[in-house]
């Protein structure tokens, strides 16, 4: 289970937060900040765009991993549990055929590879994104309820290496950033 | 914007047609000399060849009608391939021809007297008669050229004039198309496949001659589009989405064929009535029996596991060889759908298995080269062109 609260690190400031006007506007910022060697940022927006995981230099999702091992568990614990109930656990002779009928066993194989996948893929992408989480420090922000409507944000937390108040605002503001407000946590 | 929209004077790609036809008559000649000997086995080869080919036309009618009707526009850049191969129907309907003189030889319910003593095909006698058989043929190359050739002139006049009606016109008509493309499908399939077996049942033969027949399709689009992109002919316009977009067509399809194929075995074989079970029965025994292995792990296993990834699909020359692999999986289903009738004692290749190929593929490759010589490679003025070339995957 995920936790509801994020634990973070302890400190004064969550980490720093600026509001760009327009895409463009945030989609270069992202790439400056990805080229000045930040790790623990995020880039927010009212909707997703296009190639803004590039811009951020976000490695790939280990998401399909998950629902390939979790997929193929389904698979291979149904076609078991059935190899289990027809051979040894509850032998019934059926309109002929061997116990063992793999044949009979592929629709139930075949679904819960299915259930699995998807069970896999729904809280693989929910543990990956560390949801559901009820709060977050962001929300102390007045600046960023803009983020459902209008506004285009980068964080930055305040525990990546390169962070230091002054000179992160200095560049979010160099970058084009409308305004800069640091978080408290 | 577009490099390459014509094969340009000199390109070695204007040699395809050449090619084609030098296959062609080699193939022809070798058909010519071995055939007589062995005429059972010459039409019996041609059948599965000319199926392979007439299959991979028919998918890639589906193919573009269901592209209008959905108004897809990621595929419009290869949609003049799909057109390509689609307008070899009139083709394959003149590669038909020989087995006109072998219908004996193929179908035992066409041989005079078949049904006086088997009360199975008395009852079917009403449908499995020659006469009808000749008219269903004709009717379904008919129909079929029909929708080829309206779709093919239409969108070539669109490269001449740009009118947006034509895309609505074509995607009016792209519905019934549909209906009447996979009735007449089916029906081929029940007559050309099906009736070499006269006394099986399966309901859901059509549905798996349609799967078998879009994975090749798909997988040969695949193959084109590598090709073409290696050829520096539309290489900036079909891109790497397009082939992800290709490959997980072929991806999703392969698992299609698989559910369609086990499906039907699965309810025969749990059902197991005498008058289903006999095909699946002739195809479990001796080395028919390997192919039916080979099929499962080689038609599914191995490239629904191998077109999981995305890498495989970006990367042109892998996804080509997924094409490749299928193209041949779809070669040998056909293959073990006809020719356990011919030899039920096991497999038996024949020299006269590969002449009809190369015959009938010859034709195939030099009439689609010579299409291919005289038009744009894409629809030049489709009003989703903008939207296909700037396609990228989410």
């Amino acid at each position: 289970m995920a936790p509801l609260f994020p634990q973070l690190p302890k400190g004064p400031y969550y980490g720093i937060l600026a509001e760009f006007a327009t895409v463009p506007d945030l989609f270069h910022a992202c790439e400056r900040v990805r080229d000045a060697g930040f790790t623990r940022w995020d880039a927010h927006t009212p909707f997703p765009v296009h190639g803004l995981e590039a811009a951020m230099g976000l490695r790939r999702s280990p998401l399909p991993w998950i629902v390939l091992v979790t997929g193929l568990t389904g698979a291979g614990l149904g076609f078991l549990l059935q190899v289990w109930v027809h051979t040894s656990a509850y032998p019934l002779v059926i309109s002929g055929k061997p116990y063992f009928s793999w044949p009979a066993f592929i629709p139930v194989t075949f679904e819960l590879g299915v259930l699995f996948a998807a069970f896999g893929a729904v809280l693989g992408m929910l543990g990956l994104n560390r949801l559901p989480m009820l709060y977050h420090p962001l929300f102390r922000s007045k600046l960023f309820e803009g983020v459902t409507d209008d506004a285009f944000f980068i964080s930055i937390e305040s525990w990546d290496p390169r962070f230091d108040p002054a000179s992160t605002r200095t560049l979010l503001e160099s970058i084009g950033a409308r305004s800069v407000e640091l978080v408290e946590s | 914007m577009i490099s390459q929209v014509t094969i340009p004077p000199g390109h070695p790609w204007n040699r395809i047609p050449v090619i084609g036809v030098v296959g062609a008559l080699l193939g022809a000649i070798v058909c010519a000399i071995l055939g007589p000997a062995n005429p059972k086995q010459f039409f019996f080869s041609w059948l599965v060849s000319f199926l392979f080919f007439v299959s991979l036309a028919l998918g890639a009618l589906f193919f573009v009608l269901i592209q209008y009707a959905t108004q897809g526009g990621w595929g419009i850049v290869v949609r003049r391939i799909g057109e390509t191969i689609f307008t070899m129907i009139p083709v394959m309907a003149v590669l038909f021809v020989p087995l006109l003189f072998g219908l004996h030889d193929l179908y035992s319910w066409s041989v005079p007297g078949a049904a006086e003593h088997d009360a199975l095909l008395r009852w079917k006698a009403p449908y499995l008669n020659v006469p009808f058989f000749l008219i269903r043929t004709a009717l379904y190359f008919g129909v079929w050229s029909f929708i080829a050739i309206l779709y093919y002139r239409a969108s070539r006049a669109q490269d001449a004039t740009g009118d947006p009606a034509i895309s609505a016109r074509l995607r009016r008509f792209a519905g019934p198309a549909i209906i009447v493309l996979a009735l007449t499908q089916t029906l081929a399939s029940f007559d050309w496949i099906m009736s070499l077996t006269p006394r099986w049942y399966s309901t859901m033969f059509g549905v798996y001659f349609f799967a078998g027949a879009f994975v090749g399709f798909i997988a040969l689009l695949s193959v084109v589009a590598v090709a073409m992109r290696r050829a520096r002919l539309l290489d900036t316009a079909i891109t790497v989405e397009h082939l992800h977009d290709i490959g997980k067509f072929l991806f999703a399809f392969t698992a299609f064929w698989a559910y369609i194929a086990f499906s039907q075995f699965f309810l025969i074989w749990y059902a197991n009535l005498p008058e289903e079970t006999i095909w699946f029965k002739a195809r479990l025994e001796g080395s028919w029996k390997i192919v039916s292995v080979l099929l499962m792990a080689g038609h599914f296993g191995v490239p629904f596991l191998y077109l999981m990834g995305r890498d495989v699909k970006r990367r042109g020359w892998t996804l080509a060889i997924g094409g490749v692999w299928l193209l041949a999986m779809h070669f040998v289903d056909l293959y073990w759908q006809v020719m356990p009738t011919l030899h039920p004692e096991g497999v038996r290749p024949s020299a006269l298995d590969v002449a009809a190929f190369v015959a009938v593929g010859g034709s195939f490759v030099a009439a689609a080269g010579w299409l291919m010589r005289r038009q744009a490679l894409v629809p030049l003025r489709d009003p989703r062109l903008a939207e296909s070339l700037a396609f990228e995957n989410a």
